[in-house]
């Protein structure tokens, strides 16, 4: 495979890439530029970060876990191309630097790049924009302070990346989802790869071997979220930094959530569709959709059909789809909002969910009477809370009934123990999810998020 | 002059600008090869059979190597010898190097590291307090023990008694960079080793004994770590050696850096202690005796657990004056990975002990927490009488013994002997005589507005159920000195050129704490020129031998002090020629502000040191320097370990939910002694900094082991540790207007290490929003995760 990108403003092109060597290789042992770290080479930790900009504008994104192909036609800047050629440093490099921001200095190269891009951006929720990067020296105070130091200034012009037009390249990098149908019914066994945050893994961790590859990111028309009066459809390929912002006025629970799931620079690459296909059970992204009642619309070559979400997910590891078949998007009604999402993890931000419970209640003249609640990590699969429904329906909306409806978590959930949480602790936090849920909805505080001193 | 400056880090701008160049970073030979260990997958056992054919034969491999193949030495241990680079037959933990792969591309070693064939006769590992006491599996013949009075009289005759068993767990250090090293070969024999570590002699005595050469053969030059934290003083060695080994059989420039994973499955950590206590108060709150119990988990080599666990033992008191004290301490030996030095080097775990009592006493007896801390405080500072030193009797030193490492401790048994009951002195004897928290303290809690804060959390806890706050306070003393008392020395090679300007080498390391600008200020103060003149370099073990690991929050101390000593030696040799040449008195030469004045003459540093070269006057100079006063006998539990001791107090407030024990920190205000700091943007920057990390500590990071000892938290997907907004909402860092009433370096105090014990407040305070959920005491483990601290919730409200 064949590619063109700009880096730091100058052409590259790349001749027979191996179709899954990382961003962060190339970077540091082809071309020689060191600037970038390798701190954890699986995303979480940010030293890697360099920022790329596609037509959607600047992004952060993990170096680490970006494969090359998916930069054909894009824009890359390393931490060398912050300053401008001639050496002016950029806003954030001057403030980190008067106000202590860096310390041993391996995090950094990624915090200039995070910082860089959300500059470009005008982004001012800086502790939201930095979750992706770790500092294990500075307690983060600095940082921040150099961040809002850096608010002011005009961004400069040297940082102001354009996409380049490309030609198509390969099979393997389709331009459409008309294209993708084509070359994976012909090579049914190929990996797909929508943002690599989850299948990159399989390479830089795993060392697995990937081939062929096909590449999602170049069909634009997987993108499009479309909002009607009766639906709100989001393809396949749409970014969770950009489904977060869609949802943040008719679901803002779920925007909520989204914010806090992974890291800006994870949600830059990560999609729904991949995030729902790899039928992950921890996965945030189904539990919330399944409550809304979504429905997957899948294809193969021209066959296309759609199933009620909650369906796809057979058993662990095990969903309903075929050799050949991808998810196209993913769709739910228009309604009310009554959702609230419930991530529960270790650490706030960026942090994968010990339980994610979302709940989906309507009330009409005190009484239940729709409910719908799923929860990730409590099961092999994302799983409907069925028992716990029955218990709810048709029901006064009253303290009564949820105290009364608890029980019934055992009969739907046997949670398991691991190094995020015990059994115990899941069971008993998916129940006081629900008692949450009531709280909330009777207007007392209960988000430790929204408390100050 | 640039002390007390408040100066950005010296390579602040390289930093931002991604070229500060770490092991990684540095350009190697054509031809280098890469290098990646293949690892045990079962925690105890010997290997029966050993088929590396696939690894041989695997794309890109150059060369495997087993034991079998070290022409010399098998150790990379910094004690006793007990740590073989690879595996000597038998297997101790999950992810012990067994065998060595040496190939074309870092890739393509981790490929080929996973292919070997190797079969377990496996054992049952001990993995636990409960296992390893089962099995009288430990370090030492028996726990080492440190009596003070009689403490078990003292708490039977006392009012009131708390007492409980705790867990305390370890922790990752999470450097950012992950370990790393680069041996070149040179001419002949030698051996140039770049390394990511605080401790190049210690890497430098190490590679010696594995090439069978004498240290003269070997430089280790360390320019920067990202980061070590104590994780990088004895880590680094098993992959400074394989890279020196991997050189020597293929001629190559050899490098190795550990994958994120790897590290954290290969390398040490934070020991996890467990401890009971048993302790008796009086009506008012007066501690009247207290008996500690240590069990600490030291995984499967001896590495540096004895003085971790002493040190543990040595801050038992923390600030609080223990008439009457028993401290007992059993050094586990475990199937998991050896624990290591870690920032406050089981300091931190000792002073969690007390502070549980402190905070179970305030409970029980229904008095403020910093009230009761305040009452059972040491005496202010007062001046005592210096004791002699005594001096201990030479022996004839094994030259393969790790003299630099902490490791070096001498070993063996002497009957316990008690100190004295009372006194203002410390479990182990040494009297405290510069004791500032009771100003600091009186400060902070006008600072931070404790008192209607305290009523403002109170208050808000009875009109909300569901959230509930809480407010914690925790002190720190933390003694400074290696209590291996001759590591505590330095030395300092220094250069002023023709043209003024001036070259400085020490023997500490930058890993970011900003020692080498802080000792680079010492020089150009006392050369009185600006900073910009002084030229910080690598540290190299051919400039500056017979270093001390950097560590024990020691650095810009004895480095700091030796690069005076040399600078002094250079700046008189200067006085003394322009004063001769003046006919003027060499006491009144001056420099300052960049100039050299001697009588009514004014030269510039450059021009002086110009005229020192043509009068042929030596600009070149060593210094040297030892810390005075310390002298301890850890046999005997005796002496004074400590030069002095930096203090430091915090107060955070928390927000819990109490439905699901997520909980954040709301706000935190801390007052630290750095004494007269050498550079107060730095010293606040290490107090934020080991505020986050030692909150991270009590609250999200959590090592999980599964019961085959295979740890489950080996990324940062699965162990957590602070992130941008787990910082406190509300930070107020301040330093303490004091200085060092012992003659240090400006009378500036050490850093590094006592403000990672102010992390302890969060989890004090969330000791306090639990306890606001119930009646009963909390009796929160660490780290309090959101889980635990909901197990704490049900423990409270009784049920459980």
């Amino acid at each position: 495979m064949n590619i063109t990108f700009l880096l730091n403003g100058e052409t590259v092109e790349l001749k027979d890439i191996d179709p899954t060597a990382t961003l962060l290789d190339w970077l540091r042992e082809d071309r020689g530029l060191t600037g970038t770290k390798e701190g954890c080479n699986e995303g979480d930790c940010g030293a890697c970060t360099v920022m790329v900009t596609d037509q959607d504008g600047a992004k952060a994104v993990n170096s680490c876990i970006m494969f090359l192909p998916q930069l054909h036609g894009k824009a890359v800047r390393s931490v060398e191309g912050a300053s401008s050629p001639s050496g002016d440093a950029h806003p954030v490099q001057k403030t980190l630097v008067d106000l202590h921001g860096s310390q041993c200095g391996f995090c950094t190269p990624g915090f200039v790049m995070s910082m860089v891009a959300s500059h470009t951006n005008g982004a001012r929720d800086h502790d939201t924009q930095l979750a992706g990067n770790l500092c294990r020296c500075t307690g983060y105070a600095p940082i921040i302070r150099a961040a809002e130091a850096a608010e002011d200034h005009p961004v400069p012009v040297w940082v102001k990346d354009k996409p380049m037009a490309v030609q198509p390249t390969s099979s393997m990098l389709p331009d459409s989802s008309d294209e993708l149908a084509k070359v994976y019914a012909e090579n049914p066994d190929a990996t797909l790869v929508a943002g690599a945050t989850d299948v990159g893994l399989w390479v830089t961790k795993q060392l697995r071997g990937l081939d062929p590859v096909i590449f999602l990111n170049r069909c634009e028309d997987l993108k499009e979220i479309t909002i009607t009066d009766k639906e709100i459809r989001f393809g396949a390929m749409v970014d969770m930094n950009r489904m977060g912002e869609a949802l943040i006025d008719l679901h803002p629970s779920y925007a909520e959530m989204i914010r806090r799931y992974a890291s800006v620079q994870v949600r830059n690459a990560a999609t729904v569709g991949g995030n729902i296909a790899n039928g992950s059970p921890i996965g945030d992204n189904p539990p919330a959709l399944i409550t809304l009642g979504a429905t997957l619309h899948l294809r193969k070559g021209d066959t296309r059909r759609a199933i009620l979400l909650e369906e796809f997910f057979v058993d662990y590891g095990k969903q309903d789809r075929t050799p050949g078949e991808f998810v196209e998007a993913v769709s739910f009604p228009r309604q009310a909002d009554r959702l609230k999402c419930y991530k529960l993890s270790k650490r706030f931000d960026q942090d994968i969910s010990a339980v994610c419970g979302c709940f989906n209640i309507t009330v009409t003249d005190g009484v239940v009477e729709h409910v719908s609640i799923a929860f990730g990590g409590m099961a092999g699969t994302p799983k409907r809370a069925t028992a716990v429904e029955t218990a709810l329906t048709g029901k006064p909306w009253t303290r009564e009934t949820i105290k009364a409806a608890l029980p019934a978590f055992a009969e739907d959930y046997s949670p398991m123990t691991d190094m995020r949480a015990s059994a115990t602790y899941r069971l008993e936090t998916a129940k006081a999810m629900l008692k949450r849920y009531y709280y909330e909805d009777q207007g007392e505080l209960s988000n430790v998020l929204e408390v100050s001193a | 002059m640039s002390v007390t400056k408040p100066l950005p880090h010296d390579t602040a701008p390289l930093h931002v600008a991604g070229s500060a160049r770490y092991v990684d970073d540095i350009p190697t030979p054509t031809g280098s090869l890469h290098l990646a260990f293949g690892m045990s997958p079962i925690a105890k056992g010997k290997i029966a059979a050993m088929d590396l054919s696939a690894v041989r034969a695997a794309k890109g491999v150059v060369m495997v190597m087993t034991a079998d193949d070290l022409p010399f030495e098998n150790d990379v241990s910094p004690s006793i010898h007990d740590e073989p680079l690879l595996s000597d037959g038998t297997v101790h933990y999950i992810g012990q190097p067994v065998f060595l792969v040496i190939a074309t591309s870092h890739l393509a070693a981790r490929k080929a590291a996973r292919l070997g064939k190797i079969d377990y006769a496996e054992e049952t590992p001990i993995l636990t307090v409960e296992d390893a006491m089962a099995a009288d599996s430990r370090f030492e013949d028996g726990p080492r023990i440190y009596v003070k009075g009689d403490a078990d009289g003292a708490i039977a005759g006392a009012a009131h008694v708390v007492e409980d068993t705790f867990e305390i767990g370890g922790q990752e250090h999470f450097y950012l960079e992950s370990q790393a090293a680069l041996a070149v070969p040179n001419e002949g024999a030698d051996m140039l080793v770049h390394s990511s570590t605080q401790h190049p002699t210690e890497i430098q005595h190490k590679v010696a004994d594995a090439l069978g050469v004498p240290m003269h053969a070997v430089r280790v030059e360390t320019r920067r770590m990202g980061g070590g934290f104590g994780g990088k003083e004895s880590q680094g060695n098993a992959l400074a050696v394989a890279c020196a080994v991997a050189a020597r059989a293929t001629g190559k420039a050899c490098k190795m850096r550990y994958d994120r994973d790897d590290d954290m499955i290969i390398t040490g950590k934070r020991h996890a202690f467990r401890i009971s206590y048993k302790a008796g108060f009086d009506d008012n709150g007066h501690i009247q005796g207290v008996s500690f119990v240590h069990y600490a988990l030291c995984g499967w080599a001896q590495d540096l657990s004895l003085p971790v666990a002493d040190r543990a033992m040595l801050h038992a008191d923390n600030t609080y004056l223990l008439p009457n004290a028993r401290i007992e301490s059993h050094r586990l030996k475990t199937n998991i990975q050896s624990a290591t030095a870690y920032r406050g080097f089981g300091g931190p775990q000792g002073i969690v002990g007390i502070e549980r009592v402190m905070d179970h006493a305030a409970h029980v007896l229904g008095l403020d927490p910093v009230e009761l801390r305040r009452r059972n405080y040491y005496e202010p500072a007062h001046e005592v009488a210096e004791q002699p030193i005594p001096q201990k009797p030479l022996g004839h030193p094994d030259p393969h013994e790790d003299l630099t490492s902490r490791g070096a401790v001498e070993m063996g048994n002497a009957p316990v002997r008690a100190v004295p009951a009372g006194g203002n002195t410390t479990p182990y004897g040494m009297e405290v005589s510069d004791f500032e928290l009771h100003g600091m303290t009186a400060a902070l809690l006008n600072s931070s507005n404790y008192a209607a804060r305290k009523s403002a959390v109170a208050k808000w806890n009875a009109e909300n159920s569901v959230i509930k706050k809480g407010i914690g306070f925790s002190p720190v003393k933390f003694g400074i000195s290696f209590t291996l008392t001759h590591l505590n020395q330095a030395g300092a090679l220094v250069h002023v050129y023709q043209d003024g300007s001036v070259h400085l080498n020490h023997g500490g390391t930058e890993m970011g704490q900003g020692l080498f600008q802080k000792v680079a200020q010492v020089a150009a103060s006392r050369f009185g020129i600006p900073l910009e003149l002084v030229k910080i370099t690598a540290t190299d073990t051919a400039k500056v031998p017979n270093t001390s690991a950097t560590a024990a929050s020691s650095g810009s101390d004895l480095n700091g002090m030796a690069v005076k000593a040399a600078c002094d030696t250079i700046r008189d040799r200067m006085a003394d020629y322009l004063a001769e040449r003046h006919q003027a008195d060499p006491s009144t030469v001056t420099f300052v502000d960049g100039y050299v004045s001697v009588g009514e003459e004014r030269y510039t540093f450059a021009e002086a040191a110009a005229l020192a070269y043509q009068g042929r006057i030596s600009l070149s100079a060593t210094g040297f320097y030892k810390t005075p006063k310390v002298e301890w006998d850890r046999i005997k539990g005796h002496g004074r370990p400590f030069f002095y001791f930096a203090y430091g107090a915090a107060i955070t407030e928390v927000a819990v939910d109490t439905l699901t024990g997520e909980n954040r920190i709301l706000r935190t205000d801390i007052m630290h002694d750095a004494g007269a700091s050498l550079n107060p943007a730095l010293d606040i920057g290490q107090v934020e900094g080991a505020y986050v990390q030692g909150a991270g500590w009590l609250t999200t990071e959590e090592l999980v082991w599964d019961d085959k000892g295979g740890l489950r938290t080996h990324a940062p997907s699965t162990y957590k540790i602070p992130a941008c907004s787990d910082r406190p909402d509300i930070f107020n860092v301040a330093l303490w207007d004091g200085e060092n009433r012992e003659d240090t370096i400006y009378r500036s105090k050490a850093v590094g290490e006592p403000p990672f014990n102010l992390g302890i407040s969060a989890w004090l305070a969330l000791s306090d929003a639990v306890a606001a959920c119930g009646t009963g005491y909390p009796a929160l483990n660490a780290p309090a995760t959101a889980e635990e601290v909901w197990r704490g919730i049900q423990r409270v409200k009784g049920d459980t």
